[in-house]
């Protein structure tokens, strides 16, 4: 480019609370909440939160099995972000899930041990992202075609993948001396890496890890830099403007849904074939619930779901060395369900914070002009800079500290 | 109010403003778009706090901190947008909030209903349901809301923007009774024929000063316009004669469904030519939306043909339609024209972003988009907070509509097609408006209007196609023809008194 750009400088007001901020007092309630939890069956909160983090981060095979249990959040959290940008939610997470674990399964199970790994695993991964992107689709397409809720048809998909996976199980990949699970993967044809495994102590880290910090990128990259991004949002801030504009609506929800759904399919091939090398039959898969909250702590933006599916993992992984201390492991469920609670809130938590921003910088002003009046200096307010108006401030309040004393 | 003063970030919304309205009188405000208006209302109103100055109600000096403080006062707000709920019944929704006590009476506010709505001339009645009546009733059941908590100050937000000129009328009616029985009205406005019709004396601000209290009376309409906008305005748009060329745009027979399955527009044809400006004049609801968005591709015809530049686009996607050069400056900018919660940058490159230089293998690049945006900020002096990284949604309604038009001229369209371009803007938007209009006209492209508003009609038209009921009436010269003659069409009586 190399252009000169014209600099418009933002005229200067109270500071606005950002998400950051929004979700790490959500956070920081749910914590709170969760040391009163403690209080009331008459335990330390302090060491029931040190056993927490003991259980999740104390040595390198812990903080591995931690980072192995976020790799499915962090998937499954920014197929929910996804969908969320184009003013989709889907709920499905659970059944994407369940087929993107089903088919890496099967083809985990028939496909020959001494296949190369370098082909083995693009096949997996790509086979098990198809199927999930598949049962997106088909809410995307109900969406477009039939005005079917994707609320309703996610749910319904979800017990649809349920009953497949109940089916298929003994049909192909049945465990004959256990006959409600999937015959344990070999640890080849799972996306364990020796290096991971033996950098962490045989944790349960696996490649899903490394999958997942790249969709982060390239939900990033896709989202913020391409047209399809801008399509998809567009669509979801406003769809009848999106229409005017001539974006197809309706093919944008189906592309929305089915990238959405390979996403949580992906998560679904990292729990069942890395994290857990098994499939059981007749269970549905918490994480698909648990992303919406990462997702909504993260505000839907990937670095941010990056680490709120990490701290939910150190909550759900550290909860087991909870027991020893005699308080319930559903201690840490509930700090996580304080937390979604919280942050569905954050309009109210937003509204608090910048209540507090406005006060003090109502303050500042209040300084400045004071400081202001005994320089000449008119500027208004609104067109000083931060610094300038910062020192002003500190003048004006040293001056006023001056007024009160002699008072 | 005395002085009041009011500041946000980057702007004095309000400088030492005093307004003052006696007992039973109807005061006008006049302001453009931003001017300020809307801010001395809601400090009145309790929405607001003044940084300075104080308010009087009855001689008595008051604090009001909230709307409920206001009401207390005897203040109450007809807001542009109602605040109703749609299947409550009118006396369900006046006593929502004063239902008084935890079982309410609901025929005793019935009666006082129909007592208040008799007394004042509203025609309400306290049992139908909000959906089942049209705007104007609504307005009046936000009217009777008032009354019915005693209010004795009124203020009336920009009322007549949602109403068709016969509601307008009643309107007028309506507050002329109700300053006759000894309220006070404020009229929020910017049209200055209303202002002429009922107000005594109106306050004229601009950018945030008073500017002067005037008796309406003795002032002309130019005079008080002037003082509005700062200069001298025309209310005639300069134009050349009309040299009209090829057909740009030729509607066949067209017919097409409205929402409710029935057919909007009938049997439909109609000529567009390159360096014309064709008006359609008609009552709102007669078909003009079904029209625009069948030519759009936002609906789908019925039967017959669009043809544009020598194509027929009636199965074409709207995409490939706009592709073709078709601009269109769509009736509601806030629902279609822009994203509100998206910057300016995404809103003026939302059309033409798949394109080079916006985006290159479907990876965009910002800063072509962004220069784009501000050559088209610039040209068509969209203010904005924070430039082209404001969000649409934070601009003024006028700079939201020189945005729109702004995007859809630099496009560069050989049809543009304008519904209600003007729609809720105050004069200075609206002569630029009309002459950005005109200057397409000027450059050889053709220029379908549609407007409720005759005057824009006549203003700018060169031919006048009248539709009523769905069906075209008749083309007229706008020359050779007058609102009379184009009022009666409108009606539906065709020439020579067939029905």
């Amino acid at each position: 480019m190399g252009r000169e750009r014209m600099k418009i400088q933002r005229p200067l007001e109270a500071r606005k609370a950002s998400p950051l901020v929004v979700s790490l007092s959500a956070v920081f309630l749910g914590i709170v909440a969760g040391c009163v939890f403690i209080l009331c069956i008459g335990k330390n909160p302090f060491v029931g939160f040190e056993r927490i983090l003991f259980g999740a981060l104390s040595n390198v095979r812990r903080i591995g099995n931690t980072l192995g249990m976020s790799t499915q959040l962090i998937l499954i959290g920014l197929s929910v972000a996804f969908a969320f940008k184009t003013g989709l939610f889907n709920i499905g997470a659970s059944g994407q899930m369940l087929m993107g674990g089903i088919t890496g399964s099967i083809l985990a199970y028939y496909l020959p041990l001494d296949m190369p790994r370098v082909i083995y695993l693009p096949i997996i991964i790509v086979a098990s992202m198809a199927a999930g992107a598949v049962w997106g689709f088909i809410s995307g397409f109900l969406k477009a075609k039939f005005n079917v809720h994707e609320v309703v048809s996610t749910i319904m998909l979800n017990w649809t993948a349920y009953w497949i996976v109940y089916d298929f199980i003994p049909r192909f990949i049945i465990d004959p001396t256990i006959s409600v699970k999937s015959k344990p993967i070999d640890t080849v044809h799972t996306l364990r890496a020796d290096w991971l495994t033996d950098l962490t102590q045989f944790s349960t880290l696996n490649y899903g890890f490394i999958l997942a910090i790249i969709m982060c990128v390239v939900v990033w990259f896709i989202l913020q830099k391409t047209t399809l991004g801008f399509n998809l949002k567009a669509v979801g801030s406003n769809r009848f403007c999106a229409e005017y504009a001539g974006i197809k609506v309706n093919r944008s929800i189906m592309i929305s849904m089915a990238i959405a759904g390979a996403l949580a399919s992906l998560a679904g091939l990292t729990y069942y074939c890395g994290y857990s090398n098994i499939m059981e039959m007749g269970k549905m898969p918490n994480e698909g619930f648990d992303g919406i909250a990462v997702a909504l702590l993260g505000n839907c933006s990937p670095v941010g779901i990056f680490f709120s599916a990490i701290f939910f993992g150190i909550l759900k992984m550290g909860r087991g060395s909870l027991a020893a201390t005699g308080i319930p492991t559903e201690i840490a469920d509930t700090i996580i369900a304080t937390i979604i609670y919280f942050t569905a809130t954050n309009v109210i938590l937003a509204s608090f914070w910048n209540n507090i921003f406005k006060s003090r910088f109502e303050r500042s002003e209040e300084a400045a002009r004071l400081a202001m009046a005994k320089h000449g200096d008119d500027t208004p307010i609104a067109s000083l800079s931060r610094k300038r108006f910062k020192e002003y401030a500190k003048e004006g309040r040293a001056y006023l500290k001056e007024g009160k004393e002699v008072r | 109010m005395l002085g009041i003063r009011k500041e946000f970030p980057g702007i004095v919304a309000n400088d030492d403003i005093t307004l003052q309205v006696e007992e039973g009188e109807i005061h006008a405000i006049l302001g453009e778009n931003g001017a300020g208006k809307s801010t001395l209302m809601s400090i009145l109103f309790g929405l607001y706090h003044a940084d300075k100055g104080v308010i009087k109600v009855r001689g008595k000096e008051v604090s009001i901190k909230s709307p409920n403080d206001a009401f207390d006062l005897g203040i109450g707000m007809v807001h542009q947008h109602f605040q109703l709920v749609h299947n409550f019944t009118v006396a369900e929704n006046i006593i929502m909030g004063k239902e008084g006590g935890f079982v309410y009476d609901i025929r005793k506010a019935s009666r006082k209903i129909k007592e208040i709505s008799e007394r004042y001339g509203l025609s309400i009645e306290p049992d139908m349901v909000i959906e089942d009546i049209t705007v104007g009733m609504q307005q009046r059941v936000e009217i009777l809301k008032m009354l019915y908590r005693d209010a004795d100050i009124l203020i009336f937000d920009e009322p007549t923007a949602v109403l068709t000129p016969q509601e307008i009328d009643e309107l007028m009616q309506i507050m002329r009774n109700l300053a006759a029985e000894g309220k006070s009205i404020i009229l929020i406005t910017h049209k200055l024929d209303e202002i002429k019709a009922v107000a005594k004396r109106c306050t004229i601000i601009r950018r945030g000063r008073l500017i002067d209290v005037v008796d309406v009376a003795s002032t002309s309409v130019e005079a008080m316009a002037a003082a509005m906008v700062g200069r001298p305005v025309s209310f005639k748009v300069e134009k050349s004669p009309c040299h009209p060329g090829a057909p740009i745009l030729e509607i066949r027979h067209l017919s097409v469904m409205n929402s409710k399955k029935v057919l909007g527009v009938k049997d439909f044809s109609l000529t567009v030519h390159s360096g014309e400006i064709i008006g359609i004049a008609g009552v709102d609801g007669n078909g003009q939306s079904e029209l625009i968005e069948a030519i759009t591709g936002l609906r789908k015809a019925e039967s017959g043909s669009i043809i544009f530049n020598g194509r027929d686009i009636t199965a074409l996607s709207i995409e490939e339609r706009n592709e073709m050069g078709l601009g269109h400056i769509p009736e509601d900018r806030q629902k279609r024209g822009l994203i509100l919660s998206a910057p300016l940058t995404s809103n003026m490159v939302i059309k033409e972003f798949r394109k080079a230089p916006f985006s290159s293998h479907g990876i965009l690049d910002y800063s072509s988009i962004r220069e784009y945006s501000e050559k088209i900020v610039s040209k068509f002096d969209v203010r904005s907070g924070e430039g082209v990284d404001s969000l649409a949604g934070k601009l003024s309604g006028g700079n939201q509509q020189k945005a729109i038009i702004g995007r859809e001229i630099t496009a560069d369209p050989d049809l543009l097609i304008a519904v209600q371009p003007t729609r809720g803007l105050d004069v200075g938007a609206i002569e630029f408006i009309h002459r950005q209009l005109v200057e397409e006209r000027e450059r050889g492209k053709a220029v379908l209007l549609v407007s409720f508003e005759l005057d824009e009609i006549f203003n700018l038209s060169d031919k006048i196609a009248v539709i009523s009921g769905g069906e075209l009436i008749d083309i007229v010269d706008a020359s050779s023809t007058d609102e009379h003659a184009v009022g009666l069409m409108m009606a539906g009586i065709r020439k020579g008194g067939e029905n």
